[in-house]
């Protein structure tokens, strides 16, 4: 029978949910690393068992670790994370060169057919690659060397490189995205790079349609149709019907156009999922009620799923990295927010439970749909 | 012989102890207890003192004989008490943060 195994990053470390394919009844072990910041936490597609996480620290900086055995122990493996080269500066807040430096791993995509290898997002953004199952990692340094560089800006939460596709189609192909630089492809294994943000527009940057500079927060795409991307950014929900080449906003009648997380449905590939947030300053669900937003469409149109969330008082924040879809049927989908809790839905969001209510803040959330 | 005590986070890290007993070659400076102590615990690399600069990291200080070493040259020696095994060299975290 299946079974599935959630995998969440915290601010004080890492927690393990698994259930069985019906999704009722949860184990939780952890915290695994406790008392430090756990960015993301994922599985290789190639090997359930392989998993990688992101370790940091004020204090000690990045560490990263390993299990080989589904998370019940760990190996810490390597942090060196060194740009390629002189590495140049980017725009600080201020508008001033500021010098490219590692701060820590947001995101780790391992290879969809090599359990060893992985790519990792960092801050100061940049992509790294391990091909030896994390003990040592290399820049993908066109990333930085195409030319935009210098005109990167990091967002309120730094510049950080968080979202990594791979095409599961087009092995070459890659698709990553900073905050706030925007979206770039590689087609050709990330040597060489562009930005893909033709039709964004972002009205408080000095030029509102630029190559670059755009607050991208997430990026999803559906396996089946690696070519139709869905974006959710600091302002609006977007839609790419030629990886990338060109986006068209699909808010529709989303009650605020910003947020964090956006997901696909597993089977539906025109089934999009995303958590409206208010902005700028707040960062909490409008109303004070926490509701998933489902389209149907791909977009434009969406209703609100509210059964089992809670609808007053609730001030939480959902992050980018923070949502996640099993490949069961009905796919099961699953959020975590900043208030600790992490919300399950066994029916592709029309219900929703807490299958953990009082963790630290979530940072991320993966799920392993495991045979 | 060097004892060197660790924060608690790294001590788990390592998956050591209290205390790291390190075997040195040549005279016990920060740097070259350093040194010993990442090539026998290479998950420590990166976590006391910069991969690429060697700075100490900024929440870190050292201390050994009830003195604060933390602004010592790297290469300085270490008091002859900490030579000699009879007191620990500390990596003290900052007591800090939330």
């Amino acid at each position: 029978m299946s079974s599935v195994r959630v995998l969440v990053g915290t601010r004080k470390g890492a927690f393990l949910l698994s259930a069985d394919g019906k999704r009722g009844q949860w184990d939780i072990s952890g915290p695994h690393f406790a008392g430090w910041e756990i960015y993301h936490v994922k599985g290789s597609p190639a090997d359930p068992n392989r998993l990688y996480a992101s370790q940091s620290s004020g204090w000690f900086g990045q560490t990263m670790q390993r299990s080989n055995d589904g998370g019940r122990t760990w190996e810490a493996v390597g942090n060196k994370f060194v740009y390629d080269g002189v590495p140049g500066t980017h725009q600080w807040y201020d508008g001033t060169p500021h010098p490219w430096e590692f701060k820590r791993v947001w995101h780790l995509e391992p290879s969809l057919t090599d359990p060893d290898t992985v790519y990792a997002g960092v801050e100061d953004a940049a992509l790294f690659r391990s091909t030896d199952g994390g003990q040592t990692w290399q820049e993908l340094s066109g990333l930085r060397g195409h030319g935009s560089g210098p005109r990167w800006q990091p967002g309120a939460g730094g510049m950080c490189l968080h979202t990594i596709l791979l095409d599961p189609s087009s092995p070459g192909r890659i698709f990553i995205a900073i905050s706030a630089a925007g979206a770039f492809r590689s087609d050709d294994a990330g040597q060489t790079w562009q930005p893909i943000n033709r039709g964004l527009h972002s009205q408080y940057i000095p030029d509102p349609t630029a190559e670059v500079g755009h607050c991208v927060h997430r990026i999803a795409m559906h396996p089946s149709r690696p070519s139709v991307l869905f974006m959710q950014k600091h302002w609006d929900v977007m839609r790419s019907d030629n990886a990338g080449d060109s986006w068209q906003e699909v808010s529709g009648n989303l009650p605020t156009d910003f947020g964090f997380v956006i997901d696909v449905h597993a089977h539906e590939p025109e089934t999009i999922y995303v958590v409206p947030i208010k902005s700028d300053s707040e960062h909490f669900p409008p109303d004070g009620k926490l509701r998933v937003y489902r389209s149907r469409s791909g977009g434009n149109e969406w209703e609100a799923l509210t059964k089992g969330l809670p609808q007053s008082n609730c001030y939480v924040n959902v992050l980018r990295d923070a949502m996640a879809i099993d490949t069961l049927d009905p796919c099961g989908v699953y959020f975590g927010t900043t208030g600790g809790q992490v919300y399950a839905s066994a029916n592709g969001g029309d219900s929703w439970e807490p299958i953990a209510r009082d963790l630290p803040a979530v940072l991320s959330v993966e799920v392993q749909t495991l045979s | 012989m060097i004892r060197v005590i660790l924060p608690p986070h790294l001590r788990t890290l390592a998956k050591v102890g209290w205390e790291v007993e390190l075997e040195l070659e040549g005279q016990a400076t920060q740097c070259s207890v350093l040194d010993a102590l990442e090539a026998r615990y290479p998950m420590l690399a990166g976590t006391i003192r910069d991969h690429v600069t060697q700075q100490r990291r900024p929440f870190l200080r050292f201390f050994a004989c009830e003195q604060d070493l933390s602004h010592e040259p790297a290469d300085a020696p270490l008091p002859e008490a900490v030579a000699s095994g009879a007191e620990p060299f500390l990596i003290i975290g900052a007591i800090a943060g939330g």
